[in-house]
């Protein structure tokens, strides 16, 4: 038997000729519209990398400030000339301590006392910030004055700029912030290692100033953590109810399509829209007051409710029934079967989605804007009800100052911003990481 | 005893009913916990929510009754002459009223009844105690500040007894109904199922507050300034009245915002789509698993990016920029070095915008095109056709109602976008078609409208108002637009 | 018996591989998905217009081998395919053929029917319309009719040609999309499990149209349902297990196979 098929008898055919189907032209399309998904996702992630290029780059030297290290001489003379202290503890709050940093900054350069105008230009070097940093030295502790202390003093704002390089001094000098002068300076105590970059912790603690150096985010930290700490409180709790309700016991009926629609509504309503609905109803009709801390943090747990509810019904979706089944069938509640079994179950997708809902909270501004957050706020905020800023507006109030300094501390603050804003979104990653599961 | 001890002490004794609760429950059951209908837990549970919820809800309505009716008993006090002024100015005196009693409570009492026999020295006398005092007093604010303060007293104290009556008349009345057969769990639960529903109706209330509240306000201005004057005026230009005039109170036109803010709105759009749409085609058809999983994330970081960010970019490093450059490139052409494009422009405003929303894009349409069945995609590639000719062929014909639906919301979302066009598009409302010129947006003037001293009867303020419930309306008209059509979509394909 | 000898059967097998009777030819044909082999070496020649059954239990490997016939497999990033598949005694994996071209060539139509949301006549116009084989919009028109009457379609949807394609029944959906393949002017069809969703009439009709397309068409079918292979092909082949256990004229592997598995199929013992 042949193992060999042998052909059916059919006569051989011709080979089909080949047809021309424009494949040139049509592969010459085909490379076109990839080119232009290539360039349009670049051009995407392009611009991703050039916004946070220009912030990082024009932010980086706000983590660094320029001090002056300097021998003040806490001269009675000019602290207290009458030597009233004893009797009237105010004098101590008003002497005149700019000229006692000019004084030593005359010093150590060898400028003479009675030449006016140079005396100027010095005490322009130094930061309006000197005042408090040395009424606060002697209010702690006056039995300072009459010794000499070495103390680092804040370099005035332009001077910062002008040591990290980034005022351009080919510019004549009348165009510019800082003389010829001023700079001649800068680089000799530079060179006796009087005048130096140190750690900017300013950046980190001080309140509003109107002045660059002397300003910090510390009050916007703390507006924003009370802010973030009533959404968490607030939202979690309730978000997490109302998704429960939805998802579990809501019968399907016109009145559950209706909050279905409005929560999906309401996650994309302007963010601004809220901040008009806290100015009207709780500043104007329930009389809490503006500027806090409180108002902030409901306008922005009414803004992220919709979020983590519908971050919320997906994770109880993503519970398989079989688990509800099993529980249900060994005689436990349907309040107990979701309590004990479900909840938890859901609870790493609800974390997840909290935080993506947090950090939006965090990066919102316009709705703050509209309660009162742009305040300039010195004082560290104790309660919740206190004045207080938030970091985003701080960085909206900054971004409209014009001098240069600012820009730096502008930048700054968006790196801190940005830092929080990764740290919360590496953290909801792990999370998901961590506790995924795979039905 | 403050608001925040008397709660500590209604929680305390709710705890204390717990236990008592749990304990009566486990000494019914005698060792067989079978004999009782529910887990003792749920005895203890039941005590004290009978013992918290009405004292927590009597408390409430405590809290937000008796400020009013106290406020105005004391108003009912007030001379003749006082209520014969305006709301406005009786407003104030019973504000300047507020004061003295915080003050007089910081006084000792001989100081006080001096301050009653000759008002004019409360001021001073409240100064050196700290407390500052809008006006000089009069005397029959001192009488009122008194009885303000005594009413206050008699209101807290009580307060307090009632809510600490009912949280242990609650508690024991529910101890007394603990039984084996008594049902504890089932009233627990459905406790807790009504807080589930009062917890999802807060999604209803917060639309109701926001359509309510800006209606009202609305409404006052619409009562100071006609509607159609609001929307067919052309000329946005509300002058904030000197001191003491009341004739000029400026031009509320709503168009030239309108038109700004669908002007850059729409160049945001010109940038948004395409790229997004072209992103979303290459990430869904032709990038490997590998460069997606990169990719797509790194996109997603552009929306995660808070808009005051783009804003500051916009503001410092694209507005300068295009100047900068269209200087040049006038004069390379004219030998005239003079920017041709103003920093705040509509271009600004609109190219860092559509940045922002190319993620919202993409992400939307990518989800939309891989919703389109493989089988479609697999019955254009089985006749021969080249990828870019099945995608534009058959994808993007069946995904197009889910594309406009992902455009829309887009869309809705670059109208209601506040801090780039507040820091990149100008304040001036004018009409022009200008790109490289500034023009300013609805969300800009709610800002600029709403920052600074706040006076809630001038129509500068309000208008605010109209222009968020405008706002608000044209946006929802969009999301429920869009969602009605990516709705309709999905269940095409499902 | 066997005057054949060794050196005898090998040049008869190369004879074979370059015999135009044969439009395809499959030699040690594998298929890998990821680290999963589906296919081992198979051998398999596809006569010139002849239909030819692919049958087996479901999972053996036979829609798998359609697809490597025109390269749909490579839509799936995982799969990869070795062995040689010539059309024409062209080697259709070989870097120099362009796909687009072989899938213009062999044309394939799918389980479920796919219609795209288009009108009846887009969804026929489609393929020549890519590929410009009409010239002008009468050319067009004479192309659908044409391939709506092959398809046996024509009567039923001549007068809501503009109508989408999606609103038809699914026997004729399934029409449609043959007519949609035929469109293109393929010299090989492939038809995975064509009739599967379709009910008895509508298969019926199928069948016979499949019967019709034979004079002018390569046929290779996959079915499920041994009857319709017994119908409608001249030749079959059954796969188990990912591989090729007999190929045989379809009357004699219905009536009398040469291996065992074969038959304990036929005979309904498996699958």
């Amino acid at each position: 038997m042949s193992q060999v098929v042998t052909p059916t008898a059919t006569a051989p055919v011709a080979r089909t000729p080949r047809r021309d189907i424009g494949l040139k032209k049509r592969y010459a399309a085909e490379r076109r519209f990839r080119a232009y998904g290539i360039a349009a996702l670049s051009f995407g992630l392009i611009f991703l990398f050039v916004l946070l290029w220009s912030v990082v780059s024009k932010g980086y030297t706000a983590f660094q400030q320029t001090g002056v290290t300097l021998a003040v001489e806490f001269s009675e003379k000019i602290i207290d000339p009458q030597n009233q202290r004893a009797s009237n503890p105010q004098v101590l709050l008003t002497a005149n301590y700019p000229v006692m940093a000019r004084n030593a900054l005359a010093n150590a350069l060898g400028v003479a006392q009675n030449d006016r105008a140079k005396q100027k230009e010095l005490g322009q070097m130094l930061s309006d910030g000197v005042r408090s940093q040395l009424r606060d030295m002697v209010v702690a502790d006056p039995s300072i004055i009459g010794t000499t202390k070495t103390v680092t003093l804040l370099a005035a704002g332009d001077i910062d700029s002008a040591f990290k390089g980034q005022i351009n001094l080919s510019v004549p000098q009348e165009n510019r912030k800082v003389s010829d002068q001023q700079v001649g300076w800068m680089n000799k105590l530079a060179e006796a290692g009087a005048l130096a970059k140190h750690f900017n912790t300013g950046i980190f603690f001080n309140g509003a100033s109107s002045r660059a150096e002397a300003s910090g985010v510390g009050v916007a930290l703390i507006g924003s953590f009370y802010m973030m700490l009533i959404v968490l409180v607030l939202s979690l709790p309730i978000g997490v109810a109302a998704s429960i309700y939805l998802e579990e016991f809501a019968p399907k009926n016109r009145f559950t399509d209706l909050i279905e629609v409005n929560i999906n509504n309401l996650a994309a309503v302007p963010s601004i829209v809220y901040g008009l609905l806290g100015l009207a109803v709780f500043i104007n009709f329930m009389g809490l007051p503006r500027s806090a801390s409180l108002v902030g943090g409901f306008v922005l747990t009414l803004m992220t409710l919709p979020t983590i509810i519908i971050a919320t019904r997906a994770a109880l979706k993503a519970v398989p029934p079989s688990i509800r089944a099993a529980a249900l069938g060994l005689g436990a509640s349907k309040m107990q079967t979701i309590f004990h079994h479900v909840l938890p179950l859901a609870m790493p997708g609800i974390l997840t989605g909290t935080i993506i809902g947090l950090a939006h909270a965090l990066g919102e501004t316009a709705p703050l804007l509209l309660i009162g957050m742009v305040a300039f706020v010195a004082n560290f905020p104790t309660t919740p009800m206190d004045p207080s800023t938030a970091l985003p507006v701080q960085i909206y109030m900054w971004a409209n100052e014009a001098e240069r300094a600012f820009v730096e501390r502008t930048s700054g603050a968006i790196i801190i911003l940005l830092l929080f804003l990764i740290v919360m979104n590496v953290g909801a990653i792990l999370l998901r990481r961590r506790f995924e599961r795979r039905w | 005893m403050t608001t925040s001890t008397l709660l500590l002490i209604t929680a305390a004794i709710a705890m204390i009913g717990y236990l008592a609760g749990s304990r009566r429950a486990l000494a019914l059951a005698g060792g067989r916990s079978s004999s009782m209908h529910s887990r003792p837990g749920y005895y203890g549970s039941f005590v004290a929510i009978w013992s918290a919820l009405p004292a927590a809800l009597l408390l409430g309505v405590w809290l937000i009754a008796a400020p009013a009716i106290i406020n105005s008993s004391i108003r009912g006090e007030f001379p003749a002459e006082v209520k014969a002024q305006s709301q406005a100015s009786q407003g104030l005196s019973f504000g300047m009223i507020e004061g003295i009693a915080r003050g007089m409570r910081a006084l000792s009492a001989e100081e006080a009844a001096q301050a009653e026999r000759n008002p004019a020295d409360l001021r001073n006398l409240m100064a050196a105690r700290g407390v500052a005092i809008a006006g000089d007093p009069e005397a029959y604010m001192i009488k009122a500040a008194n009885d303000l303060n005594s009413m206050n007293a008699r209101s807290d104290l009580l307060r307090n007894v009632a809510v600490l009556l009912v949280a242990v008349g609650g508690a024991a009345l529910a101890y007394r109904l603990i039984a084996p057969r008594f049902r504890a769990r089932n009233r627990v639960e459905s406790v807790i199922l009504a807080s589930l529903v009062v917890a999802s109706s807060i999604a209803i209330l917060t639309t109701v507050g926001i359509i309510a509240s800006m209606l009202t306000e609305a409404t006052h201005f619409f009562a100071r300034v006609p509607a159609h004057e609001f929307f067919f005026g052309t000329v946005w230009d509300p002058r904030f009245a000197a001191a003491g005039a009341t004739a000029s109170e400026g031009q509320f036109g709503l168009i030239p915002l309108l038109l700004g803010t669908l002007y850059i709105g729409f160049v945001a759009m010109l940038f948004a789509v395409p790229i997004g749409l072209f992103a979303a085609i290459y990430m869904s058809e032709y990038a490997s698993q590998r460069v997606r999983s990169i990719t797509k994330p790194l996109l997603e970081v552009l929306a995660g990016i808070p808009t005051i960010v783009y804003g500051f970019f916009a503001l410092t490093t694209v507005g300068p920029f295009l100047r900068d450059i269209s200087s040049q490139i006038h004069g390379l052409a004219t030998g005239d070095y003079s920017n041709f494009i103003q920093a705040q422009s509509v271009l600004t405003a609109g190219f860092v915008m559509g940045i922002m929303l190319i993620p919202y894009v993409s992400s939307l349409s990518d989800d939309i095109i891989t919703a389109v069945p493989r089988a479609l995609r697999d019955g254009s590639l089985g006749l021969g056709a080249t990828r870019s000719e099945t995608i534009k062929r058959v994808v993007l014909p069946a995904a197009l109602p889910g594309i406009v639906g992902a455009i829309l919301m887009t869309a809705s979302r670059a109208i209601g976008e506040t801090m780039i066009v507040v820091l990149a598009a100008g304040v001036a409302a004018r009409i022009q078609l200008n790109p490289f010129e500034p023009m300013t947006t609805v969300t800009v003037k709610i800002v600029s409208q709403l920052t600074g001293d706040l006076e809630f009867t001038s129509p500068q303020t309000l208008v605010a108002f109209a222009l968020g419930i405008t706002l608000f309306i044209i946006t929802l008209c969009l999301n429920i637009y869009a969602l009605y059509i990516v709705r309709k979509y999905r269940e095409q394909y499902e | 018996m066997n005057m054949m000898t060794e050196a005898a059967v090998e040049k008869a097998l190369d004879q074979r591989m370059n015999d135009l009777s044969y439009k395809m030819i499959g030699k040690d044909v594998s298929v890998y998905y990821g680290e999963k082999r589906a296919l081992f070496d198979v051998n398999l020649n596809v006569r010139q217009n002849t239909v030819t059954a692919l049958i087996g239990p479901s999972g053996c490997g036979k829609s798998t081998f359609l697809r490597t016939l025109n390269r749909m497999n490579d839509t799936i990033d995982s799969c990869r395919v070795t062995g040689r598949i010539t059309l024409d005694g062209d080697d259709i994996y070989d870097p120099a053929i362009d796909v687009v071209e072989l899938r213009a060539r062999v044309g394939m139509v799918f389980q479920k029917p796919n219609p795209f949301p288009k009108s009846i006549y887009e969804n026929i116009s489609y393929g020549p319309r890519i590929h410009g084989l009409a010239r002008s919009k009468t050319d067009m028109d004479q192309i659908v009719e044409a391939s709506l009457q092959r398809a046996g379609l024509w009567n039923e949807v001549k007068d809501r040609l503009q109508e989408s394609g999606t609103g038809l029944s699914g026997g004729q959906q399934q029409r449609l999309c043959i007519a949609r393949a035929i469109a293109v002017s393929p010299e090989v069809i492939l038809m995975d499990e064509p009739c599967s969703a379709l009910d008895p009439i509508a298969t019926a009709k199928v069948e016979e149209l499949i019967h019709e397309l034979r004079s002018n068409y390569t046929i290779v079918i996959v079915t499920h349902s041994m009857q319709q292979a017994a119908r409608v092909s001249q030749r079959t082949a059954m796969f188990h297990l990912g591989q090729l256990v007999e190929e045989n004229d379809t009357d004699k592997m219905f009536t009398n196979p040469d291996d065992q598995r074969t038959q304990d199929y036929i005979m309904g013992r498996f699958g």
